[in-house]
């Protein structure tokens, strides 16, 4: 467990204390049909349009395992650098609910496919923290109640019911809000770089149980509630500050937390009590007569790690050892599309230059637009060919960006758009000494001042600048510009 | 025409089209009707068997057809019949009509075999008298000597053991789950094979206890047990406890004798208060097998006493999950007037189950429950392993055992049905069999003193069901058992 940080610690009315948090996410695994059914698991089809018998608790059906659930269950398991469990075993976990068919869950109780396992987040200070993961397993999803159709009847939709899911456990290793919205951001990442889980929070295919305590620095830990079922960042974080306060509140009133689940109200921004310990279901697992236990072939698994891409630290660290920063290379590995449109446009040319370009020209245009990197209307070989006539001389950063605009508003090749409307910079010396004799020639006062503070001459170059529509090269007329006025070098 | 055909007798007089199938089925639905005093079947299908035994006529005088083309057989009504409504015995099904085949029963009907109906059974396979049905009793087609005392058919699958008994048809399906194929077949003097684990699918047939289930053929002679399992065993992709184990042709195996067969006699099943009769008929069984060549040798199953204990943990734990399902929500049966989705779950349940199954979930629920399951669940599955590795040992020493197949012949309806306990020592020779997942047959091998069936169990090793049948037939020919029950029903 990671050592107490005392920046983030909060404040109550007897003095500091420090959050403790855990998570238990559940994310959908991608794949064409549901755990134990062929049945679809297209999001958004009509209720009850994806339900095979097994899925609706048929009598006499029975589940078989869909194998490319426990591949994917597998490959996250490895992207999360964690022991894979050759011999695993599916429980069920029993309870009656109108939208649980079976009467019963297929999980994983016991013996879980993934063992323990690591991820490292990073914060905005630029630290970095481990999470230790204790297992992922696979269970299937249960169906939606529908209650808001019919006065006087609820209805139930199947279409979810028996798709898998992967639950992967942390310790309790976060220490703050921040803490628990990163370590959902970078797990969010890794299944999307894996392709494990398109992570997408608004159709529920990863959402999050919080549990939170909080306890005096240094204490043993307190007595933690489960907060169910919070789907996005920003609301996991929310939910941490409000049942932390809350906590601190009863504790230092005199009172103990009781152990519970809560739900996260997130238009009131609070949690609410849903059921007590005592009040817990006894969910009797066992081993699932239907189905043996699974085991997996080594070499299968070793097959697996071949596949897997590079993940998102690794290439955090390749892209700090071509010149990054750490926070430009964190920013860039966030999100798998970003990295790899990053790359492309990097090619070839300075890596800190492509960077650069890519965060504040290309991802600022993006945010103007409300667009996403999926959608950038400009590709990377265009950016690439735009940085790197910067880099040869051939435009000026000025230009670069109006090009830029013309691009990303009209299209076209970059470069065939530099010759056809002339953008290309001057750096023939005629024409610029032309321009400076024009400029020193209507600016005679100037001339004088410049001489007495050679700081000055910037003025003079954007003068030039002007006169030349923005084509010469900078560096060009500063050249001359010294040279004809006779400024020493350090101006 | 006479419904008192075998399987084989049968089968050949189609072949050699001196009957024909609508014929024989026309026989068989006349004879299911003469026997509904006997309640034996819950559902009658006259019109489906007939459109069937017309198409196997139709492929028969092409020179066509299955392994079972035209022959006219009972389905226990646990099997999901795609159309036809299917109950398990029990009311909180109501009148479901399943819309999907098991797969067992696709098989026969793939083999060319004609549905005469749905047979009737304990609700959920769970009992050992056909008592438990929501349908009512079934009875023994046989009577004891001088007595018109109505007998149980054994169960759960009572209706099929009865059908079979009584010629109501040519053989019938049933499963096992404790001894529900052996113990009926036995009081009803007729053959059942409970295969290996994971030789039939389970797929479309109601589940009771999943580890345990298994479905099977319940017939009138050996021969019958091996034609008719041929067909239904297959490995399925849809049960993933199904195994991929070839399917030898079971009759032909029957060929060859016993001569050199090492048969085991546990001794353990010496049980104190036995009947004589049972102890005498045992003894006679060993007597005939060695007289054509067999050898004889003790063995001991030290694990046998924790059988039915073990049995009675793991079989209803699986249960309370198993019927999880029927809650009145999607199918079957459903309250009225429930006030919410718990009192609809509890007055559904409460309406639709009877009081064995009530019982059985309320033990599996107890035996699962936090705090009680390693005490309970967890012992059971370890004495499991061990009960299986007393026979693993006891193969050791032979290739098929010899046991009695019950402790007692068919008994009186009500005689047991306020006693559980005494209705369960009924599976204490089967138990065993299920919890280690081997093969065990029934054969019918003589008749008590008052003139009720009595039958011996061979039990053997996984998958070796040949040698099974192959040492059953040798008791049937010894035993030279072709008793028929008076048929006194008609008259009813």
């Amino acid at each position: 467990m990671n050592a107490p940080v005392p920046n983030k610690f909060i404040k109550g009315q007897t003095g500091e204390w420090e959050i403790v948090i855990g998570l238990e996410v559940h994310a959908q695994v991608l794949s064409k049909s549901k755990l134990f059914s062929g049945a679809s698991t297209e999001f958004g089809a009509e209720p009850n349009a994806q339900v095979s018998f097994v899925d609706a608790g048929m009598p006499g059906m029975l589940p078989v395992i869909n194998e490319k659930c426990v591949e994917q269950a597998v490959r996250t398991g490895l992207g999360l650098k964690a022991k894979i469990n050759l011999s695993s075993i599916f429980d069920r976990k029993n309870y009656f609910y109108p939208d649980l068919p079976q009467g019963y869950q297929i999980s994983q109780y016991k013996n879980p496919i993934v063992g323990e396992g690591e991820v490292f987040i990073d914060l905005k200070d630029g630290s970095s923290v481990r999470v230790g993961i204790e297992r992922l397993h696979l269970e299937q999803d249960a169906g939606k109640s529908l209650h808001d159709q019919n006065p006087d009847s609820s209805y139930v939709d199947l279409n979810r019911s028996g798709i898998a899911l992967m639950e992967i456990v942390t310790r309790p290793d976060m220490r703050s809000s921040e803490e628990a919205a990163a370590f959902l951001k970078k797990l969010r990442a890794i299944v999307r770089y894996l392709g494990t889980c398109d992570g997408n929070m608004d159709e529920g295919s990863m959402r999050a149980d919080v549990n939170v305590s909080v306890r005096k620095p240094g204490a043993p830990l307190g007595t933690r509630c489960e907060i169910k079922n919070v789907n996005s960042m920003r609301f996991v974080a929310l939910a941490v500050e409000y049942e932390a306060r809350r906590q601190v509140e009863i504790i230092e009133g005199g009172g103990a937390i009781k152990q519970e689940t809560r739900l996260f109200d997130s238009k009131l921004n609070e949690t609410r009590s849903m059921r007590s310990k005592e009040e817990a279901h006894d969910y009797r697992y066992f081993p699932d007569p239907d189905l043996l236990p699974l085991e997996l072939d080594v070499a299968w698994v070793a097959a697996i790690e071949k596949t897997l891409p590079e993940l998102p630290d690794e290439k955090r660290a390749r892209f700090v050892a071509a010149g990054l920063s750490p926070y430009d290379a964190s920013v860039l590995t966030a999100e798998r599309e970003l990295a790899d449109y990053y790359e492309d446009l990097a090619k070839g040319v300075d890596a800190k230059a492509a960077a650069n370009w890519l965060n504040n020209e290309v991802l600022g245009r993006l945010n103007r637009d409300g667009l996403s990197i999926a959608d950038v209307p400009v590709s990377a070989a265009a950016n690439n060919a735009i940085v790197a006539m910067i880099a040869e001389g051939a435009i000026s950063g000025k230009i670069a960006k109006d090009l830029l605009d013309i691009v990303w508003n009209e299209g076209g090749d970059p470069r065939a758009l530099v010759e056809s409307r002339g953008l290309r910079q001057v750096t023939d010396t005629g024409a610029i000494d032309a321009a400076i004799e024009a400029v020193i020639a209507a600016n005679p006062a100037k001339v004088e001042e410049v001489k007495a503070k050679p700081k000055l001459a910037a003025w003079f170059v954007g003068q030039v600048m002007k006169q030349t529509g923005g084509k010469a090269n900078p560096v060009a007329v500063n050249a001359a510009l010294k040279k004809r006025l006779n400024l020493p070098e350090e101006g | 025409m006479s419904t008192a055909f075998t399987l084989a007798k049968a089968r050949d007089a189609l072949k050699a089209r001196k009957i024909s199938s609508k014929e024989l089925t026309q026989s068989f639905i006349a004879a299911v009707e003469q026997g509904r005093p006997l309640n034996a079947f819950v559902t009658e299908t006259p019109e489906k068997a007939l459109a069937m035994a017309a198409a196997s006529d139709a492929r028969l005088a092409k020179g066509e057809g299955g392994a079972l083309e035209g022959l006219p057989l009972a389905i226990k009504d646990l099997f999901c019949t795609k159309g036809v409504r299917t109950t398990a015995g029990s009311r909180i099904l109501g009148n479901f009509v399943p819309p999907y085949e098991s797969t067992v029963t696709q098989n026969l009907w793939n083999a060319g075999a004609v549905m005469l109906g749905k047979t009737n059974m304990d609700e959920f396979a769970m009992g050992s008298s056909n008592e438990t049905s929501a349908h009512g009793p079934v009875f023994n087609p046989w009577r004891a000597k001088n007595s018109n005392a109505n007998l149980v058919p054994g169960g759960s699958s009572g209706g099929s053991s009865c059908a079979v008994a009584a010629d109501l048809c040519l053989a019938a399906t049933g499963t096992d789950t404790g001894g529900s194929i052996r113990q009926p077949a036995a009081v009803t003097g007729t053959v059942g094979l409970k295969p290996t684990y994971g030789r039939c699918s389970r797929w479309g047939i109601v589940a009771f206890a999943s580890s345990l289930d298994q479905a099977g053929p319940m017939t009138k002679t050996v021969r019958d047990a091996a034609i008719l399992l041929g067909s239904m065993a297959s490995v399925d992709a849809k049960d993933s406890t199904s195994m991929d184990v070839p399917v030898p042709d079971y009759e032909k195996l029957l060929e060859g004798g016993i001569k050199g067969l090492k048969v085991g006699i546990p001794k353990e099943y010496r049980m104190d208060g036995a009947p004589p009769e049972i102890a005498a008929l045992w003894d006679k069984g060993a007597d005939w097998l060695k007289a054509q060549g067999a050898e004889i040798v003790e063995v001991s199953l030290p694990h046998t006493k924790y059988a039915l204990p073990t049995y009675y943990i793991v079989a209803p734990a699986e249960c309370s999950s198993n019927l999880a399902r029927y809650d009145g929500v999607r199918f079957g049966h459903r309250a009225k007037s429930a006030r919410d989705i718990t009192d609809l779950y509890e007055k559904s349940r409460a309406e639709g189950f009877g009081a064995e199954v009530q019982r059985r979930i309320l033990i599996g629920t107890y035996v699962l429950s936090a705090g009680y399951y390693d005490a309970y669940y967890a012992r059971a599955q370890k004495l499991r392993t061990l009960i299986a590795r007393d026979f693993t040992e006891a193969y050791r020493k032979c290739d098929v055992l010899l046991t009695p197949a019950t402790p007692g012949p068919a008994f009186a309806v009500g005689d047991k049905s306020d006693d559980p306990v005494a209705m369960y020592l009924n599976d204490v020779f089967t138990v065993t069999v299920n919890l280690a997942g081997l093969p065990g047959l029934a054969v019918p091998a003589g008749l008590t003193e008052t003139g009720l069936p009595l039958g011996l169990q061979l039990i053997g090793k996984a998958f070796d069901e040949a040698t099974v049948l192959r040492a059953g037939l040798a008791i049937e020919q010894a035993a030279g058992f072709a008793h028929k029950p008076a048929n006194w029903w008609r008259a009813a």
